[in-house]
């Protein structure tokens, strides 16, 4: 099992609805946030270009925050995803430093946290509160490893990035473009 | 133009608009664990070299000091936690990947030890100083026996205390300012040229002072030709490493860098010391002191300025 | 508050005879979770903005509220709200609500008011209404309203005797559209508009600004239309949010459009790309608009719109390639020029020449459920209006002109007794209506003024009296019955008990009516009762429509598209439709659409545009704690060349001035950014919040309203074109500066 999320650039429209959602969904405390939406615009008038990308943690499989946290509270579960034991975590920030995505935020309540992919969620076969809101259903969530999961579907067929390859995370959050 | 901003108003005064999650907190408790290792280090090293008669204050009176840099040093970083009450974590895992990790457990070795041997020698110092319990006084009696062995334990963990104070922050990839595994021997480096210069003010014997001094010259010509040599790394490396190099060559750390940490603690320490070898008349702690300031400096800038830097996507 | 162990309903307690599909999450949980005790999830609409998304409200343990999904059989949101329904709870939760019913003491608009019971604030009203009525007669009260309100209110005051009742989201939004397509087809649009634009091949948008403008639905199928290939055209002088999605971005020179769509008639004309059989048989006045159009060549339009004549052309051949699956969208919120009813007629002749009108891809036949209304005694037949205020202007109206009340309630010569009475329910006119000097003149010129609201905003401050309403998650509420492929009705049940003092606006209208003596038209005790009657008259029930939230029913008749070659009855003059209007003519108006040159910016001025940001509604959601955290102000969009004249940083702080001098009250920061021409700027309405009870929205960012104190009537119906105003940067608060 290897989750993974693909955005479409071509349809998001930077709503930020998928930010509402994980907000409630995760109790994320006002302030703060696990996804957020970037626009990038390119050119100059009248000659544009403009993408809008919907980011959160990117479960990356080669990762640093895994590697760096000295308590092994930042730690990798099932299926690849990325998550943050709040009772084992000291708040020692090596780990937001070391994500090269800043998908990482202090709690309020002093541990560390991020984007889940929805574990609670996943676990009862639903999919990513972002993902089952997003009014253009630009989102596809699934397994990698499964040929017929939305996500692997969509790769399939559509030309796609990552962010920052060369960081060399081996990022899980697919862009289509 | 280009245009890249965040249109769900993420406010997350931590990370944007850069990186500043870490604050003076973590460069003091760096400045104070380099400083601490080179203290030990030359301590270690000279007991081992027997050097005893010739290098009183640095085996003696130095590393009486150290526990407290150590103690500070960790209260420090403790501060910098921000889910504290859970600290005690550190210490349930060893993870060797984890520079913060083995980091932790490098400064619970060496803590006892330096404790040990600043107890060892604390009555040499202070004549009339008396330990509340005989059985402690007793163990101490012991641990001098042992000094060759404490000697070697003392150097080694210094030598990787002083290292990891610049592995810890190389080790994040994130960060393309730190990028470099350069930072590790100069934060090495500038751990045991603060350590010679912390003994040299200290020290009230001028030969000793004079063969710190020389190792120093070593230290900071070493130093300067690895800061050379990082940022000619940065410059033939990536975009991201040339911007971060930028903010040292023509950017917002231009300035305080070349004035505070090449020139007036390196350079200008440099010279002084050559012209007090020479015997030219300079007060002998002004060196030093410059070492010292020019070392917290160079961690400050390195911890602020890293964060500022960042990949670009 | 813990999320992961929420109740959910048994999933055998919902959906009868598979009217509903199982909402997933109640399918996936409710088999791991036994149902406790009672509902945790109720239904509700929508009323963060009037696309009315169908949705259910969802419960903690502890029974706190904990969010709103949209319901997964709503053809407006197909089970996903947009982030300002989503964020709904944030209107429940802010805790800057009104809370008491509130008295004016002292000068109206000093914002001084002391707390009364809800009898005294109805003692107050009833009587003042019962004066004005005996000396000026019932018609001198007016009814302002947006949202569900509006039916109760609605009621109470044509039971008074007036019929002088207005919603924004006429004159100052969709009113030229609706005229012109009723002018051309014989019917308007409504809401939601019956664009299929799920199927279409080709979508032209000018200025409307979907993904932006957060209209769901609408949203949904223009992503889904992207999916499956749809060429997207996108006419606007800002490099909007579909401009970007679009295969044809065309930056027109604003104010121009007019231009533009001539020469695309004249084009598909010209080059006999018109659906010819559609034409002949539906149409009349082809002629005359061949004739009409002769001159407005590409190249005549490329001098006015600064669009090449290649891409002129190009454009009109996919649109017609793709017909009659092409869609050339009304927009909605059109008074822009003053000129906007005839251009929104060029577009729907634009339409018709495609033939997508009533085609799969173009615009269907939408069915809207027929609600009974409960039998009351017949209303009394004023024998006034607010058009006795007009001088016989504006009689294509449809419905009335929310500036044109405002007018009426200001003493003039033509009317023998101007309004004296406002109620305002659920519209803050200071913001919403252009020439606020002019709103505010015919507000002091008022015996009573009401408002009826959720929040202390800029209207709430002028009012006599204050009447807070619980949100819309704490009431019960008309059914909805939207117009769609297939008719649907949604209720809306309270989740939770109404907060503080609020109560619903059906409590109050009829708590009013009872204190006037008017109990009569609100024959029931509660709002369940007159629910429970209609939904049985529906084949239906309360009880059922608790339980399901939405129910759709069958198409009466299969006439969702014209059938091909079937004769059709349209409900203009000539039973056709109408390219060249008769209704128009006869009016004195052009009977076809005319190209008029609009003023431009002077040096140093910049044509203000303004438009909506996804996460806001107007100006209602400026102080919600979940949606100021996403987006807390606007800004000021200039083009990198004009910053640079100016000498503008990113973020910097500045004033706006407009042409008569009006100075922004509060700072704005600009944004410098290539996505505006160096001619305009553009800003997001509903900011720069003035009431200082809002303590998240208060002075963040700056009012377009504020700024837009000249307007451009239209002459046809009355629309009040609001982008004809101009402004210039301040980089100090001039004191003293001009301020309304
Ligand atoms: N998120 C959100 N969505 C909403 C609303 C909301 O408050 N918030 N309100 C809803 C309501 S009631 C309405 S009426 C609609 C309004 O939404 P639309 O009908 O889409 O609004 P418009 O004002 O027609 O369009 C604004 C666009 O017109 C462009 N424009 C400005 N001047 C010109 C011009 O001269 N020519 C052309 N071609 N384009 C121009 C602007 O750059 C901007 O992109 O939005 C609805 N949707
Ligand atoms: N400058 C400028 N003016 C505009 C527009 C623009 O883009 N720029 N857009 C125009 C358009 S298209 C439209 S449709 C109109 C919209 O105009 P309005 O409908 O007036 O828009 P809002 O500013 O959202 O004001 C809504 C008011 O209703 C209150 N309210 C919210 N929920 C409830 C409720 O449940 N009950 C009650 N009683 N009150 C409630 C809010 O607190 C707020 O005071 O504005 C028009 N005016
Ligand atoms: S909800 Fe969807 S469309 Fe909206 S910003 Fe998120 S990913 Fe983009
Ligand atoms: S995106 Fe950042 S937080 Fe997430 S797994 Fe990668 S490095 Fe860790
Ligand atoms: S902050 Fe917490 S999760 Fe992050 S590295 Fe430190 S202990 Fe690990
Ligand atoms: S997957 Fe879940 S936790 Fe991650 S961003 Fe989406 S909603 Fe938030
Ligand atoms: S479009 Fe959004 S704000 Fe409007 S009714 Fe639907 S969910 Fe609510
Ligand atoms: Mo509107």
């Amino acid at each position: 099992m290897r989750y993974a999320m693909a955005i479409d650039t071509k349809k998001c429209v930077g709503c930020s609805d998928c930010v509402v959602a994980c907000q409630a969904e995760n109790n994320v405390p006002i302030g703060f946030c696990r996804d957020w939406v970037v626009e990038v615009t390119d050119g100059t008038y009248p000659e544009l270009e403009l993408e809008n990308r919907s980011e959160r943690c990117n479960h990356c499989e080669n990762s640093p925050c895994v590697r760096c946290c000295p308590t092994g509270a930042s730690h990798y579960a099932e299926g690849g995803i990325v998550l943050v034991t709040e009772d084992k975590c000291i708040g020692c920030s090596a780990c937001i430093t070391s994500c090269p995505y800043d998908a990482r935020y202090v709690h309020p309540k002093g541990y560390v946290d991020k984007c889940t992919f929805c574990v609670q969620r996943l676990k009862n076969g639903l999919k990513p509160a972002c993902v089952s809101v997003c009014p253009t259903k630009c989102m596809y969530f699934g397994d990698l490893e499964d040929p017929n999961s939305d996500v692997s579907k969509v790769l399939k067929t559509r030309k796609h990035k990552t962010l920052i390859p060369e960081a060399g995370t081996k990022p899980h959050l697919y862009f289509l473009i | 133009m280009r245009e890249e901003i965040i249109v769900s108003g993420r406010m997350n005064e931590l990370i944007d608009p850069h990186l500043q999650v870490w604050n003076w907190e973590i460069p003091a408790y760096l400045f104070l664990g380099g400083l601490a290792a080179g203290i030990l280090f030359f301590a270690g090293l000279m007991t081992l070299q027997g050097k005893e008669k010739e290098f009183e204050t640095t085996i003696k009176r130095a590393p009486l000091f150290t526990p407290l840099m150590l103690g500070i040093g960790l209260l420090f970083l403790f501060l910098d936690l921000k889910h504290k009450l859970y600290f005690w974590q550190l210490y349930t895992t060893i993870k060797l990947e984890s520079p913060m990790s083995w980091g932790a457990w490098t400064l619970l070795i060496i803590m006892p030890v330096s404790v040990a041997w600043a107890g060892m020698y604390i009555k040499t110092i202070f004549s009339n100083f008396k330990w509340p319990y005989p059985n402690i006084a007793e163990a101490f009696e012991w641990i001098s026996k042992q000094k060759t062995i404490l000697a070697w334990i003392m150097v080694i963990t210094s030598v990787i205390l002083g290292i990891y104070t610049g592995i810890l922050l190389s080790a994040f990839n994130a960060r393309p300012l730190w990028n470099t595994s350069i930072l590790g021997p100069l934060f090495l480096t500038s751990g045991l040229s603060t350590g010679a210069a912390f003994i040299m003010i200290l020290s009230k014997d001028e030969h000793e002072r004079h063969a710190l001094a020389r190792i120093d010259l070593l230290l900071i010509a070493i130093e300067l030709f690895l800061i050379i040599h990082m940022f000619m790394g940065f410059r033939a490396s990536t975009q991201v490493q040339i911007e971060a190099a930028n903010m040292f060559l023509g950017g917002t750390y231009t300035a305080i860098f070349w004035t505070f940490v090449v020139v007036l603690g390196l350079v200008l320490p440099a010279a002084l010391e050559i012209m007090s070898l020479k015997k030219l008349k300079v007060p002998y702690y002004i060196a030093p002191a410059l070492v010292l300031m020019g070392g917290l400096i160079l961690r400050f800038i390195m911890v602020y300025a890293g964060q500022m830097s960042r990949w670009l996507y | 508050m813990v999320n992961s162990r929420r109740d959910f309903i048994k999933v055998s307690a919902i959906g009868t005879a598979g009217i509903m599909a199982i909402d997933p999450i109640t399918k996936a949980i409710g088999n791991t979770f036994a149902a406790k005790k009672g509902p945790v999830r109720t239904p509700t609409y929508c009323e963060i903005c009037f696309w009315k998304c169908a949705g259910w409200v969802y419960k903690d343990d502890e029974g706190n509220l904990n969010r709103i999904v949209g319901h997964e059989d709503d053809p407006s949101c197909n089970g996903r709200l947009c982030p300002r329904g989503s964020g709904g709870l944030g209107m429940y939760n802010d805790e800057d609500r009104l809370k008491f019913p509130m008295m004016r003491v002292g000068e109206r608009g000093k914002q001084t008011f002391k707390r009364v019971s809800w009898d005294e604030a109805f003692t107050y009203i009833a009587d003042k209404l019962e004066t004005l009525k005996k000396e000026h007669g019932p018609e001198c009260a007016a009814l302002f309203t947006h949202g569900s309100g509006g039916d109760y209110f609605g009621r109470l005051i044509k039971a008074y005797g007036s019929n002088n009742i207005t919603a924004p989201s006429y004159a100052q939004c969709r009113g030229p559209r609706e005229v012109a397509f009723i002018a051309t087809f014989g019917q308007g649009l409504d809401s939601p508009e019956p664009t299929d634009i799920r199927d279409c091949k080709c979508l032209v948008l000018i200025g409307s600004h979907i993904g932006e403008n957060m209209h769901n639905g609408q949203v949904q199928e223009m992503s889904d239309a992207i999916d499956k290939g749809a060429t997207i055209i996108t006419v606007d002088p800002r490099f909007s949010t579909a401009a970007s999605k679009s295969k044809y971005w065309l930056p027109i020179k604003p104010a121009t459009d007019m231009a533009l769509l001539l020469a695309w008639i004249h084009v598909i004309i010209n080059e006999e790309l018109y659906d010819k059989k559609y034409v002949e048989q539906y149409t009349t006045g082809f002629d005359q608009l061949k004739a009409h159009v002769a001159a407005n060549t590409p190249e005549w339009a490329y001098g006015i719109t600064t669009i090449e004549p290649n891409v002129i052309r190009e454009t009109a051949r996919t649109m017609a390639k793709e017909a009659p699956a092409t869609i050339v969208h009304p927009g909605r919120h059109v008074t822009w020029y003053g000129d906007d009813t005839q251009r929104l007629r060029a577009v729907a002749i634009l339409n018709a020449l495609l033939g997508s009108w009533g085609r799969r891809g173009g615009f269907y036949n939408p069915e809207k459920a027929k609600v009974p209304a409960i039998p009351t005694p017949e209303y009394p037949h004023p024998t006034r209006t607010w058009r006795d205020a007009m001088g016989g202007k504006y009689e294509l109206a449809d419905l009335a002109l929310a500036n044109g009340v405002c007018t009426a309630t200001i003493p003039n010569a033509q009317m023998d007794c101007h309004i004296r009475a406002w109620i305002v329910n659920g519209t803050n006119l200071i913001e919403t209506l252009p020439e606020r000097h002019k709103t505010i003149e015919a507000i002091q010129n008022l015996d009573l003024m009401v408002v009826v609201d959720t929040m202390p905003m800029e209207i709430t401050g002028w009012a006599d009296i204050i009447l807070p309403e619980c949100t819309y998650l704490e009431r019960y509420d008309s059914i909805r019955a939207s117009q769609y492929r297939e008719p649907t009705i949604a209720l809306r049940m309270p989740a939770v008990q109404p907060k503080y003092e609020t109560k619903p606006a059906w409590w109050m209208a009829k708590q009013l009516a009872d204190k006037m003596g008017l109990g009569a038209y609100f024959p029931y005790k509660t709002h369940e009762e007159e629910l429970d009657w209609q939904l049985k008259q529906m084949g239906t029930s309360l009880e059922e429509m608790q339980r399901v939230g939405l129910k759709k029913f069958e198409r009466h008749y299969d006439d969702l598209y014209f059938k091909e070659g079937e004769p059709q009855e349209f409900l203009t003059d000539s039973g056709k439709i109408e390219l060249y209007s008769n209704t128009f003519a006869s009016a004195g108006f052009d009977p076809l659409p005319v190209y008029t040159a609009h003023p431009q910016p002077e040096d140093g001025f910049y044509r203000l545009n303004y438009g909506r940001a996804p996460m806001h509604t107007f100006t209602r959601t400026a102080n919600n704690p979940v949606l100021t955290d996403i987006m807390d102000e606007n800004t000021v969009w200039v083009n990198p060349k004009v910053a640079k004249l100016w000498g503008f940083a990113n973020g910097q702080k500045v004033w706006l001035k407009n042409q008569d001098g009006v100075v922004s009250s509060f700072p704005i920061a600009v944004r410098i950014t290539e996505r505006i021409r160096w001619d305009s700027v553009f800003m997001v309405h509903g900011f720069g919040h003035a009431n200082k009870l809002l303590t998240r929205a208060y002075g963040r960012g700056a009012s377009d309203s504020e700024m837009i104190t000249h307007v451009d009537i239209d002459p046809i119906m009355g629309g009040t074109g609001m982008r004809g105003n101009f402004v210039t940067f301040l980089t100090e608060k001039a004191e003293g500066g001009a301020k309304v």
